[in-house]
């Protein structure tokens, strides 16, 4: 099926950053915290994740040498979804111009690319760090933003941010119940990486 | 060898993602642009534009009209109901604490607002009235044209969001603006004491 659609996937998810750039969508989705947040970001990565679908093969193959378990893409993507967690980032985006482009660019390729190159090479351990650390995040802001009685961004209302706090913390749980859920009855994924372990065995 | 390549990129990787976040909040200090803008402004005082400013009794001043003496701005919107309307109560302590700088010629008080269509002169002066004016040392004033609105708010820092409600939402405070007419502080919008201290000490021979 990847053989099929990785051409398409890769012009999907340029398409979609295209459109995701354009004046009307950026003005709608940027409009109130929670689309920001919760629509505009995870759809920029989505489109660096399609993208990276058409990786040539030879870059493929050069980047996974420094990418044992899909380790380095994986922090990378990390390190660069935390500077989009803050509430300082947010607000510029909206108000420096050097900032939006640092976002339309960094989001997809230094997220969604990373992941897109990183998670089918992680194994188990790693998944599992990631999605914990993914699901205390989400927990930790959306407390964070329910109880503050501050506005945390300058462009945002009060009654906006408890509700990114509240669907941050819906979605924290939600995931946390699905990962249980999974892990109790249910078939976890888990790469190609224990392959790579069991034949690392013998090296 | 993947292994060491790995530790390797993640540790340059680990390095560099430190290095962009202290820098994106000043060193761990500001997570908020409200804390950003403090620190900034504190950092690297801001010049500020000789903007024309049109007062409540319908004259005119602007900040280079205002140099040698110190200025504690705030901006508002004369119709806000919700907290932002007692930055005018705070403003007549202000007036009455530093009623003696303000004889001497030292401090004055500046309200700007940021809804200029609306505070014509008659509402700014309306405004000063309700609030309990005592007559010296206390200008609310609106930018005569609407482009200096844009560019004297982005000097300050001051955003201000629709509210849904016909109203606005905005970062109050009390900006400082010392004798050469440079942005110094930004103090919390209801803490007249720091602004009264901030003026006094250092306007003091």
């Amino acid at each position: 099926m990847k053989h099929l659609s990785a051409g398409r996937l890769c012009l999907a998810g340029a398409l979609l950053w295209a459109a995701l750039a354009t004046p009307p969508l950026r003005h709608v989705l940027e409009s109130t915290l929670t689309s920001q947040m919760l629509a505009q970001i995870p759809l920029l990565a989505l489109a660096g994740w399609a993208l990276a679908q058409g990786t040539p093969g030879w870059l493929d193959r050069s980047l996974s040498a420094w990418n044992h378990h899909g380790i380095s893409g994986l922090l990378l993507a990390s390190l660069a979804g935390m500077v989009w967690m803050l509430p300082l980032a947010m607000d510029a985006a909206l108000d420096d111009p050097r900032v939006t482009l640092a976002k339309f660019l960094s989001v997809p390729l230094l997220i969604g690319a990373p992941i897109a190159l990183s998670w089918p090479r992680a194994g188990f351990v790693v998944r599992g760090v990631v999605l914990l650390e993914l699901i205390a995040t989400m927990l930790r802001l959306g407390w964070l933003y329910l109880i503050s009685p501050e506005r945390l961004c300058s462009n945002y209302l009060l009654d906006d941010q408890q509700r990114l706090g509240t669907t941050l913390l819906v979605g924290g749980f939600a995931i946390l119940l699905v990962l249980a859920w999974k892990l109790m009855w249910g078939h976890v994924e888990s790469g190609r990486a224990n392959h790579d372990n069991f034949r690392a065995g013998h090296d | 060898m993947t292994v060491l390549r790995t530790l390797l990129a993640s540790l340059v990787l680990l390095a560099a993602g430190l290095g962009v976040l202290a820098a994106a909040t000043h060193g761990f200090h500001a997570f908020t642009s409200e804390t950003a803008r403090r620190i900034d402004v504190r950092e690297h005082p801001r010049p500020l534009p000789p903007t024309p400013l049109q007062t409540a009794d319908g004259g005119r001043t602007s900040f280079g009209e205002l140099r040698g003496r110190w200025l504690l701005v705030d901006f508002i919107y004369t119709r806000c109901l919700t907290y932002c309307s007692v930055q005018g109560s705070e403003f007549v302590r202000l007036q009455r604490e530093l009623a003696g700088p303000i004889a001497a010629g030292k401090v004055t008080l500046l309200s700007i607002s940021f809804d200029p269509t609306r505070d014509d002169p008659a509402a700014l002066a309306d405004y000063q009235r309700r609030h309990g004016d005592r007559g010296a040392g206390w200008i609310a004033a609106r930018p005569v044209d609407p482009a200096d609105l844009a560019v004297l708010m982005r000097r300050f820092g001051v955003v201000a969001v629709a509210d849904g409600l016909g109203g606005f939402v905005h970062n109050a405070a009390i900006a400082v603006v010392n004798p050469d007419s440079r942005l110094v502080a930004i103090l919390d919008w209801n803490d007249t004491q720091a602004a009264a201290r901030y003026v006094t000490g250092q306007s003091a021979p």
